[in-house]
């Protein structure tokens, strides 16, 4: 039921009893006819291809990385004086509560996300995911999501409780602004999109890899990705609690988080945090399995310890479940629950140092190539070490009671997800613009955008270290001159570092834009395979075709494209070029499969998706109107389970098919 | 090898059908949501504030009834699924209907016992007993609800042949998902209403 085949004609639609009318969706209860348009707004906005899809999710998450970043500037500005008036209190617990929020939910984990929706089906030789219109319906619940997130910022405040949004802080008393409302309506329904793609790709992998590609025989990036799918599947329904939770309390006057009816606030904490800590690898491991694709690129040799890199990360995805409590030491939890966690927390470094040292060695002795690309990954290599460890000292509990709260813990953090996740995002769009685009970033520009990047990272989180260590605690809206202290330790220059630091990170990123803008307006094609690559998703044409592959590729290697172009000598044992890229290609294009069957585009994802939203709103503000979003959501499912499977044959144009609506024969 | 009909593209590596391994993925996913409801209520189920507290208002007896005939739906269902194997259109829709009605019984019931507390004393905003009681077993209620609408929309449709894809398959994963919504109800029951607090 899942691929929705375009039949050729003169093919009979399967599973219907002889002499039964043909199901089309103008037969269907009021369902509309499908849209087949294949350029255009159109062809975007129903879309069920999971390269289009990924491409959106990648131009909407970039879209609120700017967001994020010009609210993370604001509150550098703040804090880089004393007394700071660029901001007032209020304004400034939103500003952090929805920076993090939205570098977290709407940036780092939906970028990871269409990469992998790009890459996935590439990697394992499939033609597309296996839920093809639930991949199209999971991008619009992210788009939603994020809208009625930031929606709050016009009606009223956004949130303000921090992005772990503590109870008894988030309760209607401390809260009053509907600015948490919307925040956790809005990260339901963004959390639909996780759910749904999780189930998506661990079925994309599990079911659809081309022949012969075993489990261990797949990409670093795609083992990490279906990780990263397995947290997910069984963190969302945690927050979801959560929220649900939250949102009864908020709305309708139940007290699960109300201290005073006897509410224990620490329930918030451990949902949130058991949701909270396997998210932190969901935002990492995407990073982890791009690095381990670029580095034996750019090192010209196979990654080290394959299986010790695939079994590692799994590792972290099981350890990654007992490690939470880690982030509530302050809370009095006794003695024996932060022993327990404090041992888990040392244990889940050694599977991290598992993959840093199997990076290292991947690199040691090759031939490396310095691409923008690969510095990147190089820089997360280090940046990422160097947040892993300020991490373990976050074990020893004496001490992480001390860093509890101070910017201590934003150095941490800021190191191992900027330094560790936005370096791995950034190393990809460098390493797979040539194949998403057909076009190079520019390499020189490139390498600019890369120093700015490392160095105003330093500049801006190396300090944040002295300043928690200090005491200066995170959240804080304002310091005093007064309080600062003196000499080395004084915050008021650290501060003024970290301020200066901020807007070297901003310029490298505009770097970043510029040369997206200037790659997007030259002529230049790029080589097939610009970087000698291993891997099934560039043995391809860039842009690949709507179908991915002209001829599903048999896989005999781990690195199969690679073993396409090299073969061993027996004589000298060194790898030999037998054939080229494009000759591969061209060898693939020959014995192109006859029928290529490919997912229709579809309405129903998206007017699904646009009722969530209305009854988001409607909960807030009036009932009747989530009556109306109920409607939408129940004539869309409506629509979508009748929708054949199948598509007809009289939705489409005949031989002379150029993507217009045409043959409305049943009216 | 050139893919030359519409069959090939459904052989999957596991040999499972997508939808079904899609499924199993989803009905785990749904562990954790009840896992985090059921801990909820199992550490507010005492802190009953000035209202009625557990032993007060249960029904044990009402309840047991009820959630027999839950458990005897997934037998009538298990009857819809093995009907639809045999392709025995009018068996799959007599069981499936049976199983929607023996599922509205059981919501029927719900509603009945609702109102009861309700008039006992116990509202949702009472205690933190009550917001977590309404909320676990509510959740429970609309799983089993949109299971019923998914029945009666399958017979609907089934009738005017128009089931997209595998009619056998499409009842199985309802079936799947019925019985693990009976089994989660098993788990609620003991724990809720049998377990002393």
């Amino acid at each position: 039921m899942a691929i929705i085949e375009r039949p050729a004609p003169g093919i009979i639609v399967p599973a219907l009893p002889a002499g039964a009318p043909a199901i089309t969706p103008t037969r269907t209860f009021g369902a509309l006819k499908r849209p087949v348009a294949s350029t255009g707004w159109k062809s975007w906005l129903f879309t069920v291809d999971h390269k289009k899809l990924g491409l959106m999710y990648g131009a909407t998450a970039m879209f609120f990385f700017i967001v994020g970043g010009l609210e993370a500037v604001l509150i550098r500005l703040q804090l880089a004086a004393p007394e700071g008036k660029v901001l007032n209190a209020d304004l400034y617990n939103q500003m952090f509560t929805m920076h993090a929020t939205t570098m977290v939910f709407l940036f780092v984990m939906p970028m990871a996300a269409g990469f992998a929706n790009y890459f996935v089906p590439l990697q394992i030789g499939a033609r597309d995911v296996a839920f093809p219109r639930i991949n199209a319906f999971g991008f619009w619940c992210f788009l939603a999501g994020g809208i009625v997130i930031n929606l709050a910022w016009f009606l009223g405040g956004a949130a303000d409780g921090g992005w772990f949004m503590y109870a008894p802080n988030s309760g209607p008393v401390f809260s009053p602004s509907k600015g948490v409302d919307f925040w956790t309506l809005g990260l339901q329904i963004a959390g639909i999109a996780s759910l749904t793609g999780a189930i998506n790709l661990i079925v994309t992998v599990l079911n659809m890899r081309a022949p012969g590609m075993s489990l261990m025989k797949m990409p670093v990036f795609t083992w990490l990705i279906t990780v990263v799918q397995f947290l997910l599947l069984f963190a969302i329904p945690v927050i979801t609690v959560a929220l649900f939770l939250l949102t009864f309390q908020r709305s309708f006057g139940a007290q699960f988080f109300d201290v005073a009816a006897g509410a224990d606030p620490l329930l918030w904490q451990h949902l949130f945090w058991i949701f909270g800590h396997p998210e932190v690898y969901v935002l990492i491991l995407p990073s982890f399995g791009i690095v381990s694709e670029v580095l034996p690129v750019f090192s010209r040799k196979p990654l080290f310890g394959y299986p010790f890199v695939v079994f590692s990360g799994a590792a972290i995805g099981f350890v990654g479940w007992g490690v939470w409590a880690h982030h509530m030491f302050a809370s009095g939890l006794g003695p024996v629950s932060v022993a327990v966690f404090s041992v888990a927390t040392m244990a889940i470094a050694v599977p991290t140092g598992v993959k840093i040292i199997n990076w290292t060695l991947t690199m040691w002795g090759g031939k490396l190539v310095f691409s923008t690309a690969m510095k990147f990954s190089v820089g997360l290599i280090v940046l990422f070490t160097i947040g892993g460890l300020s991490g373990v000292t976050h074990s020893v509990a004496p001490s992480d009671t001390q860093q509890t709260d101070t910017y201590y813990i934003v150095a941490h953090f800021h190191y191992v997800l900027f330094g560790g996740a936005i370096f791995g995002l950034f190393s990809g769009f460098y390493y797979w613009w040539p194949k998403m685009f057909g076009k190079m970033l520019n390499e020189r520009l490139g390498s600019w955008n890369f120093w700015f990047m490392v160095i105003g990272m330093n500049l801006t989180f190396g300090p944040m270290h002295i300043l928690g260590l200090q005491g200066q605690p995170r959240r804080m809206y304002q310091w005093t001159e007064a309080r600062a202290g003196e000499g080395f330790f004084n915050i008021a220059f650290w501060n003024l570092v970290a301020s200066i630091g901020s807007l070297v990170l901003t310029f490298g990123i505009l770097l970043f834009l510029i040369n997206i803008a200037i790659t997007a307006r030259s002529k230049v094609r790029a080589p097939l395979d610009p970087w000698n690559a291993r891997s099934l998703e560039w043995m391809t044409s860039s842009p690949p075709k709507e179908h991915n592959f002209d001829s599903i590729p048999h896989v005999h290697h781990l690195d199969e494209f690679f073993h396409r172009k090299y073969e061993e000598d027996p004589v000298t044992h060194t790898m030999r070029e037998v054939a080229t890229a494009e000759q591969i290609l061209a060898e693939l294009e020959r014995n192109a499969d006859a029928h290529i069957h490919m997912p229709s585009p579809s309405y129903w994802p998206l007017v699904l998706a646009a009722g969530l939203p209305i009854v988001a709103l409607g909960i807030l503000y009036s009932i009747p109107v989530a009556i109306v979003g109920g409607l939408v959501i129940l004539y869309a499912i409506y629509g979508w389970s009748l929708e054949p499977s199948v598509a007809a044959d009289s939705d489409y144009e005949g031989p002379s098919s150029n993507g217009h609506e045409v043959g409305a024969t049943h009216g | 090898m050139v893919e030359t009909a519409t069959h090939d593209a459904h052989a999957t590596s596991t040999g499972l059908s997508n939808v079904k391994l899609g499924m199993w993925l989803f009905l785990g996913s749904e562990c954790l949501l009840f896992g985090g409801l059921i801990s909820t209520y199992m550490l507010y189920r005492g802190r009953v504030s000035d209202g009625p507290t557990p032993e007060q208002i249960y029904d044990i007896p009402f309840t047991s009834v009820s959630s027999f005939v839950l458990l005897m739906s997934s037998l009538t269902m298990v009857l819809a699924v093995s009907a639809a194997h045999k392709r025995d259109d009018r068996g799959t829709n007599l069981w499936l209907t049976v199983t929607a009605l023996l599922g509205a019984t059981f919501v029927g019931g719900q509603v009945y016992e609702f109102t009861a507390f309700y008039n006992e004393g116990l509202g949702f905003t009472t205690s933190l007993f009550g917001s977590s009681f309404y909320t676990l077993t509510g959740f429970h209620g609309v799983h089993v609800t949109v299971g019923i609408i998914m029945l009666l929309a399958f017979v609907a449709i089934n009738k005017r042949s128009r089931v997209p894809g595998s009619k056998s398959e499409s009842v199985e994963m309802i079936g799947l998902y019925w019985h693990f919504v009976d089994i989660v109800w098993i788990i609620i029951f003991t724990l809720v209403y049998l377990i002393p607090v």
